[in-house]
């Protein structure tokens, strides 16, 4: 435990560096949740049924998207692990008595929580200091936002666990490319950071719903701000730990079948 | 302690002329052939040997130090080291090896390699007061005091290289692979690190296996050398019975004064001539070499001679002819 906890450690600090690029993410990710609330704002200003989420809920919902991007994002790749196994220096990850699973899965999550310790708070702060209607609003109580927090994490781990099955698939395709495109577009469609699922058509929330990348980002999102009541989201979480011992049981499996055939490239 | 019993692996590799035709066939039908990297290896290695793995590129030193680090699956084969089958029991295993790539980096690119060092402390789970002696130890030795506290990406090959066995010896392995730990280092470095690997494998009896294509490494190192070509073994056994065997061809080079008439050496075939130096080369099973002096000296007037062996080196060159492994 003690090794998964050091490599941890370690790819925190190193990711801790990235000053400069935290940076531009925040201005980045603020151009963005701007953009987003105009246009939401505007099709609200016009809208002759009720909508489906109110706008100050939809609002919490864009920046909570922004400042935790890099949880929630499935491009957001680590290029190590990739080169890693292209060009074959995966022969040294093999010879430590660890499981590479759990190993690159700490590596990961490391990354993600670096990077969002860098980004989410700044934006967050800014967020609720922005004047009506842009601000985000606070949740409707604090058991609520200890919810959220839960539904966040485990969601990260979830995310953190389909983001693994990405890098698994590099030990057959040689290239991150095609699976880094089909994980990264479907899984964000699917997760709602293109248009929120609630807004979607109810075949489509049907479709959503029986896969797991709304639970890394859409369904944390609404229990921040109540659109999904306390005790709906209690059942969510018991679906999310459900969905993250499945993506983990079949990670690992499918780790287990690309060590036994794997092939040190570059001799 | 290592028993390797008929161990096989083949490749799969794809295969295609260059060019666009080429190209566009192969996105409908692939070709691929099977290289054997491994055919039905078998050796054993008792404790604190070091052994020299060598045969040419290609040969399948490195594969079969994959196999042994439980690295690969063979196909075929067993191989059993200090009672664990490297790829089944992976894990319990690994924490008693060490392996150094000698191309390749275990080293965080970005940060202090003391901070890896640390990693690797906590991924091996080295008691601190072990970690302490085996830093001081490795510190000192290969001289890494100054070097520990710089990022791996400002350090010189040399000097990386130096950190690098440093790295895979914290957890006081009892048998570390080394695979080609000489590769482009200069005079001085390579020098280093085959008095490490002396030093500590005579004081803490760590079994060790070096592949190399520097032969000085394995005539500096090895007693005993294993040499493959094609993924067969080929010869197995002491480097000085190999030179006995393949090395009783001497080089003499002697200088005389001007004589602008041709020698004539029975026995000896010459590798070049000018009107003041010959070099011979001359089968010393054959020829007694006092003799050939004797008939030197009556043709010119002698003012330098010298004797080799023949360098390691072409022995080796010899053998993989004799093999047709070249």
């Amino acid at each position: 435990m003690k090794a998964y906890f050091s490599v941890f450690k370690l790819r925190l600090y190193n990711g801790l560096q990235y000053r400069a690029a935290a940076f531009a993410g925040v201005a980045t990710q603020f151009f963005w949740g701007f953009i987003i609330i105009m246009v939401f704002e505007a099709f609200y200003s016009q809208t002759l049924v009720n909508p489906p989420i109110s706008l100050p809920q939809l609002i919490s919902y864009v920046w909570l998207q922004q400042s935790f991007l890099a949880f929630v994002m499935l491009w957001f790749r680590d290029n190590e692990l990739f080169q890693l196994i292209t060009t074959g220096n995966i022969a040294y990850e093999l010879c430590r008595p660890s499981e590479i699973y759990d190993f690159w899965y700490a590596k990961l999550l490391a990354q993600r929580l670096a990077s969002a310790m860098l980004r989410s708070f700044p934006i967050l702060v800014v967020a609720f200091l922005l004047p009506y209607p842009y601000r985000i609003s606070l949740p409707p109580d604090l058991s609520t936002l200890f919810i959220f927090m839960a539904t966040l994490i485990i969601g990260l781990l979830i995310l953190v666990s389909i983001s693994m099955l990405i890098y698994i698939s590099v030990f057959i395709t040689m290239s991150p490319v095609g699976s880094l495109l089909i994980f990264g577009v479907a899984g964000e469609f699917f997760a709602g950071m293109v248009i929120p699922i609630p807004l979607m058509p109810s075949w489509l929330q049907n479709i959503v719903k029986l896969l797991p990348f709304h639970l890394t980002a859409d369904f944390p999102f609404r229990v921040y701000s109540g659109h999904i009541p306390k005790d709906e989201a209690l059942t969510g979480i018991l679906i999310q730990i459900i969905w993250l011992v499945m993506l983990v049981i079949l990670g690992k499996f499918a780790m287990k079948k690309a060590l036994r055939r794997v092939v040190v490239q570059g001799g | 302690m290592i028993t390797v019993n008929g161990l096989s692996k083949s490749f799969l590799v794809a295969k295609r002329s260059s060019g666009l035709r080429h190209a566009l066939k192969a996105l409908f039908h692939r070709e691929y052939t099977v290289v054997k990297a491994l055919n039905d290896i078998s050796f054993t290695i008792e404790p604190g040997e070091i052994v020299g793995y060598i045969g040419p590129n290609g040969a399948g030193k490195s594969t079969t130090i994959k196999v042994m680090s439980g690295i690969l699956v063979p196909d075929s084969g067993t191989c059993s080291i200090m009672g664990f089958t490297p790829w089944k029991d992976r894990v319990p295993y690994v924490k008693k090896i060490g392996v150094v790539f000698g191309q390749r980096s275990q080293l965080w690119w970005d940060v202090p390699v003391m901070d890896s060092f640390n990693l690797l402390r906590d991924i091996y789970n080295v008691p601190e007061a072990e970690y302490r002696r085996n830093l001081d130890l490795l510190v000192e030795t290969l001289e890494l005091s100054e070097i520990v506290k710089t990022p791996v990406r400002q350090l010189s090959l040399g000097q990386r290289m130096r950190c690098e066995i440093a790295a895979s010896l914290l957890h006081s392995p009892s048998i570390l692979f080394l695979d080609e730990p000489t590769i482009g280092l200069d005079a001085v470095s390579k020098i280093a690190v085959r008095q490490f690997i002396k030093t500590i494998n005579k004081e803490k009896g760590v079994t060790i296996i070096l592949t190399t294509h520097d032969m000085n490494d394995i005539e500096a190192l090895a007693q005993r050398i294993i040499l493959i070509g094609n993924g067969r073994l080929l010869y197995d056994g002491n480097l000085n019975e190999l030179r006995s065997q393949f090395g009783s061809q001497k080089i003499v080079t002697v200088d005389y004064r001007k004589n602008s008439k041709p020698l004539n050496l029975p026995g000896a075939s010459l590798i070049s001539w000018s009107p003041e130096r010959a070099i011979l080369k001359v089968d010393a099973e054959q020829v007694m070499i006092s003799d050939l002096l004797t008939q030197l000296s009556s043709q010119v007037e002698l003012l330098d001679v010298s004797i080799e062996a023949q360098p390691i080196e072409d022995i080796i060159v010899q053998m993989y002819k004799e093999y047709q492994i070249s």
